[in-house]
């Protein structure tokens, strides 16, 4: 049973103030001087109101890494940062690659009540790369899998790669790339080019990414499927994706808020929290992946929110864990990168961070304009906002944020998840629905 | 001077205080009795997560001669997985009271995370990380030059317009690294000979020259070559065909030796592959100055412990660059 709640005054896509009446987990009125009467007031006013958003690449580390991330630490994290559904990756102890796995996460998701769960699958049986995990019953089971991925590793071989986009073809299924061929990118720390030189780090080359993208989009046009490339990173991938497209090719790209606002200049005083794969890229992929996303070449923003425990990031850089929370501060990033750049409309926020990650993950439910009648998924944002991202300011059970002492605009006020508010006025609900 | 992690950032009035601080060091080590009180009740940890006996022995009798406590710790294992981290050793240091952490560590970077984290109060000195930098190696490689080139006049000059010709294995040394920022800020011009596959791939930004042809550069008549140790683990890793390819093409052999001007000198870091880099004769002839180098190192390093240890003058004088 959902409480009734009434957003006054919120500011619509279209850039319209109005009320947002909220009730039996659906969007039951929009207008002007609704009634209240049986609902809990909002003031909303100025608030930005998005669709719930949406990620696409989320590690939620249950089951086996509970030190750092826990189903419901990691979907805390999601509502304080606006989310309403996240794909969980199937790096787990064991690997989610069969149907029992994903449905213990979908009912982790279930119980914990933040956000929707929708988990990936993997590609290959233990993420090892060698044969295809039982996609089919990944799918067919009740968490309905969609999304395939060996995130972390790269599906390297090329004729695995090619059964795996041809067979998720049976159940309408994408293959979620890690690009990064492994030989290339052996002992490799940091973005390859003028930093690591001076900083002595093994460099990542940014073809190592692109050469895995190129032959990617050719293999999903001979065989006719679709592709998604995760967390893209350079330029050169950006100008793969966009000759892919122009051709016809069925493929989606993804960037994540970091890769929109960082650079590989941050790797100068070896502060592990700036290590992540892929790594921080130069300030001209920065600038290219930005022109990508607005253009639509690059579809969403995911954000790879990878917990980690305090003792993986304070030790040297190589032995650092590679990874970055994201949840709690993607919204905020992308208001910097892409509107306060004036890339992006916040119709295309609600875009690249709902409507296109759910339409890419085949998820019901999620990513559908605000309109009477829709399920009231929404998030409230104030954009006038402004401060310093502090570790309060993260809720899932690890604090490896790259932005913590970093002044980011923006402040998410609402969550509303099924109809009633997991964040409210920006404190996390205990028990939301309850 | 509160660390020593690296040349890049040290000025050239920083630099040329540590080379002249050496001189004076030097000269006490031509008296009967090398030892000096200056450091007494001061300690030094020598903290090796790496073997490197001469570097270690170098630095201890450094401290030594300064009257310093040692404590040598030799750190097996280095990442969080493998026994003991870094943080905790930190953390251990300062317990026992370390005035100064000698540090060599095969990860690049480890000593500024071990200066920056706030684990340790102690001045940290960088005694070669990974393949990022050996600002000692650096300091006494510079100090080797001027001394040959100058002699006794040898304080306070910089090494302006002086050529030095850099040979090897330029992507995993950091004692190239380290010369090239202080050879450079120094005022000397650096060229870098190597194998195309070991240069970083992108040095666009430092301040050096890169050629591939080792013949070329010596045509030339540079006043010192510096052949850097070829590490035999990278020929598996098909850096370059052989052994005996490697050394034709970049080794310094007598030939090539002799095309240079009399008065060039010939370095090495220590320890040589004879027949691969360097060639016996090159290596013991005059103008090699190999052990000059072991010599001026312990000059160099007491300078650097002094300075580290003895506080703020040398940050009063020319303020903390970094």
């Amino acid at each position: 049973m959902s409480e009734a709640l009434i957003f006054r005054g919120a500011r619509l896509l279209g850039g319209d103030g109005a009320d947002i009446l909220v009730r039996d987990g659906v969007i039951a009125e929009i207008g002007s001087h609704l009634s209240s009467a049986g609902a809990r007031v909002v003031d909303a006013d100025g608030l930005v109101a998005l669709p719930g958003l949406v990620d696409l690449h989320t590690h939620l580390r249950e089951p086996g890494y509970e030190a750092s991330e826990t189903v419901l630490t990691g979907t805390r994290a999601a509502a304080a940062g606006g989310f309403t559904a996240v794909f969980a990756m199937p790096n787990t102890s064991p690997v989610a690659d069969s149907a029992g796995v994903v449905e213990q996460e979908l009912a982790l998701g279930e119980a914990a009540g933040y956000a929707t769960v929708q988990p990936i699958g993997a590609v290959t049986v233990g993420q090892k790369g060698e044969r295809l995990a039982e996609l089919g019953a990944m799918a067919s089971s009740r968490a309905k899998v969609r999304v395939f991925s060996d995130d972390g590793f790269c599906v390297w071989d090329p004729l695995i790669m090619r059964r795996a986009l041809e067979y998720v073809k049976a159940f309408g299924g994408v293959v979620a790339q890690h690009a990064q061929d492994p030989r290339l990118t052996e002992g490799a720390q940091m973005n390859e080019g003028a930093v690591s030189a001076e900083l002595g780090l093994t460099g990542w080359p940014a073809v190592a990414e692109e050469s895995i993208i190129a032959r990617d989009v050719l293999l999903a046009e001979h065989v006719g499927s679709r592709l998604h490339v995760c967390h893209l990173s350079t330029a050169g991938s950006v100008d793969l994706i966009r000759w892919a497209k122009k051709r016809g090719i069925a493929v989606t790209a993804e960037v994540t808020p970091h890769h929109l606002l960082l650079t590989d200049e941050l790797v100068r005083g070896y502060d592990a929290r700036f290590k992540v794969n892929p790594p921080l890229r130069r300030e001209e992929d920065v600038l290219a992946v930005r022109e990508g996303l607005a253009d639509g070449t690059i579809d969403i923003v995911a954000t790879d929110h990878a917990p980690h425990p305090r003792e993986s990031k304070a030790c040297e850089w190589p032995a650092a864990a590679n990874g970055m929370v994201g949840l709690e501060s993607a919204l905020r990033v992308v208001h910097e990168a892409m509107v306060e750049t004036g890339l992006l409309e916040w119709t295309d926020v609600a875009r690249v961070l709902s409507a296109a990650p759910a339409r890419i993950g085949s998820l019901a439910g999620h990513g559908t304009p605000l309109a009477v009648g829709q399920p009231a998924e929404l998030t409230l944002y104030d954009a006038e906002a402004r401060g310093t991202f502090t570790e309060a300011d993260l809720r899932g059970r690890s604090v490896n944020s790259p932005y913590v002492g970093r002044a980011l605009p923006g402040q998410v006020r609402w969550t509303v998840h099924r109809g009633y508010a997991t964040l409210a006025d920006g404190a996390l609900v205990e028990e939301p629905g309850a | 001077m509160r660390h020593l992690l690296d040349t890049r950032g040290l000025s050239r009035a920083q630099a040329l205080r540590i080379l002249d601080v050496a001189e004076d060091m030097a000269d006490t080590q031509s008296r009967e009795v090398k030892k000096l009180p200056t450091l007494r009740g001061k300690t030094v940890v020598n903290l090796f997560f790496e073997d490197s006996t001469r570097t270690r022995i170098s630095f201890e009798a450094a401290a030594k001669r300064l009257s310093a406590d040692v404590i040598n710790f030799a750190a097996k294992g280095s990442s969080v997985s493998k026994g003991e981290s870094l943080k905790d050793t930190a953390q251990t240091l300062e317990a026992m009271g370390a005035d100064a952490v000698v540090v060599r560590h095969s990860a690049s970077g480890a000593p500024r995370t071990l200066a920056t984290s706030g684990w340790i109060s102690a001045g940290v000195v960088n005694a070669g990380d990974g393949t990022h930098e050996h600002p000692t190696q650096a300091l006494l490689d510079a100090f080797t030059i001027r001394k040959r080139r100058f002699g006794a006049d040898s304080r306070s000059r910089g090494l302006d317009g002086v050529r030095v010709v850099i040979v090897g294995d330029v992507l995993h040394s950091r004692v190239a690294r380290s010369n090239l920022w202080l050879l450079s800020t120094l005022g000397a011009e650096v060229t870098l000979v190597t194998p195309p596959t070991l240069i970083p791939q992108d040095v666009r930004a430092w301040p050096a020259r890169v050629l591939y042809d080792l013949d070329e550069a010596l045509a030339e008549g540079p006043e010192a070559v510096m052949m850097l140790r070829i590490q035999l683990e990278r020929m598996n890793a098909a850096f370059f065909p052989s052994e005996r390819e490697y050394s034709r093409r970049w080794g310094l052999d007598s030939a090539r030796v002799e095309m240079l001007p009399g008065d060039s000198l010939v370095m090495h870091p220590g320890p040589m592959n004879r027949g691969l880099e360097i060639s016996a004769d090159a290596a013991d002839s005059p103008r090699s100055t190999v052990l000059e180098q072991v010599a001026n190192g312990v000059s160099v390093r007491m300078a650097v412990l002094y300075l580290l240890l003895t506080g703020e003058r040398m940050d009063d004088e020319m303020g903390e660059k970094r």
